[in-house]
């Protein structure tokens, strides 16, 4: 249901009824490995090639969700999904895998969010029973597109941010037991005209700032309302100018609750510069880590905010600057609490 | 309002800039120092080498040296280990020939995948091309100007 100028609230509370998530070697020595259901220790995962291995992640990470939901895939009627690559082929191949209807999304780094509010609105609207949604990056995959080939020795800035490699899907449905998705806004794209493709944190931050005052607005709540509010991969950067940003705008938020993906999947000693990013930064992290944490009981309420840069290689060389968005998701606790 | 968006953009660009991380210039500019020189000195040592055990003499070591940095700079590149060198030393192992052996071989490994003729043949050069396009025709100006000064400058 429209509420505001362009948030959905769902009535009917569509039930994440489970979650699936791949990583790769470097995410097994990271923060939350735990957290993570699949671990590859190897980037290729058995392929030939990164891009090849790239589906795998999200193949498996699907798997993974509908095995865990004890369904049989047929009884899943939509599957929408993207990542970062060009035509986000990895996705479609995953589709021709799990031969699940599919709908193929572009949201960059915020294609999980994209992903989920879509999902949870044609569930709330009766439009399917089961809906696979998810999203992935691959770290040599993406860097060889978007950045140089990954064994060439190019020195990295501080502002720059380290590609997850995995994948996070999750299975929604009209009941089960699991947390539900109360609400969704979608983000505008908001340019400030910052161009430095090695700083895109500093580039989504305002995005990010943008959709939680939409979010807050619309639903008439503020930040008080949520026990997290989890950004996708701004990065130390981008947390620190998204913060400043909402102070600026005179909007109350405690920095203790105010926690990014792309900060909480690796440890200290991972040298990742600004942290992590990538289409499955905040879909790894959000339905491994913290949905895992709020079945535990640690909270009950999140705003995940997932942050995306829509540039293209193309366009940076071209002095564009840099597109982003946000979308933004309400999970609350359901009926699974421990 | 055209003006006021451009305002807003420029006043946010200064507004994100204070809170960026600056990249340590004099930290990377030692590094760069150090391990530029440090791989200056191997070269030194394979140049002594060559011509004290293959009777290379000082003007034409210059190729085997390079052909052996370059060798060198493939294993520790297949290994992976060369990228790691490099965001360690910047400039310290880009500028020296190992990092133009570098910039060919990971992007001959990276195309691998597309075959030999479109991937590794099409690809190798994506990134060293300038370096060579650039490099000879800077050559080619300053040989120019070399020329045009002996022939009308009498120097």
């Amino acid at each position: 249901m429209l509420t505001g100028q362009r948030s959905w609230k769902f009535n009917n509370k569509p039930v994440i009824v489970s979650t699936g998530t791949t990583g790769g070697p470097f995410e097994a020595e990271g923060n939350i490995s735990k957290d993570i259901d699949l671990l590859h220790n190897d980037l290729y995962m058995g392929e030939d090639s990164f891009e090849k291995a790239h589906k795998i992640l999200l193949e498996k990470a699907g798997q993974k969700a509908i095995e865990k939901a004890g369904i049989s895939k047929e009884q899943i009627q939509f599957y929408l999904a993207g990542d970062l690559i060009n035509q986000i082929t990895p996705t479609s191949f995953s589709a021709k895998t799990l031969g699940i209807p599919y709908l193929g999304l572009f949201g960059a780094c915020s294609t999980s969010m994209e992903g989920l509010a879509l999902s949870a609105y044609l569930i709330n609207s009766q439009g399917a029973d089961y809906i696979l949604t998810g999203a992935s990056s691959h770290n040599a995959a993406v860097e060889k597109q978007f950045r140089y080939p990954t064994e060439y020795g190019g020195q990295k800035p501080p502002t720059a941010q380290w590609t997850v490699t995995g994948a996070g899907t999750a299975l929604l449905s009209h009941s089960g037991d699991g947390p539900v998705v109360t609400s969704a806004t979608i983000g505008k794209v908001i340019d400030l005209g910052l161009n430095d493709p090695f700083n895109m944190g500093g580039a989504m931050a305002p995005a990010a700032v943008d959709t939680i005052e939409a979010h807050f607005s619309d639903l008439g709540v503020d930040a008080s309302y949520y026990d997290l509010i989890i950004t996708g991969d701004l990065g130390q950067i981008g947390q620190q100018v998204s913060l400043d940003l909402l102070k600026q705008h005179g909007v109350q938020m405690e920095e203790s609750k105010y926690v990014d993906c792309g900060l909480t999947i690796y440890n200290k000693d991972q040298q990742v510069n600004a942290g992590a990013s990538g289409a499955g930064c905040s879909a790894v992290v959000t339905y491994g880590h913290f949905l895992n944490r709020m079945k535990k009981g640690e909270f009950n309420r999140i705003l995940v905010v997932a942050t995306g840069a829509l540039l293209s290689p193309l366009t940076t060389q071209q002095k564009e600057s840099i597109p982003c968005i946000a979308h933004a998701v309400s999970i609350e606790a359901g009926g699974d609490r421990q | 309002m055209a003006n006021n968006k451009k305002k807003n953009q420029q006043q946010y660009q200064e507004f994100a800039k204070q809170r960026e991380t600056k990249r340590p210039l004099i930290k990377n500019c030692i590094r760069a120092f150090l391990i530029g020189g440090l791989i200056c000195t191997i070269g030194q040592v394979i140049s002594t080498f060559y011509i004290h055990f293959f009777h290379f003499t000082e003007e034409n070591v210059g190729n085997p040296t390079v052909a052996t940095l370059i060798f060198l700079t493939m294993l520790l590149t297949g290994f992976g280990i060369y990228d790691k060198i490099a965001q360690f030393a910047g400039a310290g192992s880009a500028v020296p020939v190992t990092g133009f052996g570098n910039a060919v071989i990971a992007a001959a490994i990276e195309h691998r995948t597309e075959g030999f003729v479109l991937g590794v043949g099409g690809n190798m050069f994506k990134l060293a091309g300038s370096v060579i396009l650039f490099g000879v025709f800077s050559a080619f100006i300053i040989a120019l100007v070399k020329t045009i000064l002996i022939q009308w400058g009498g120097l």
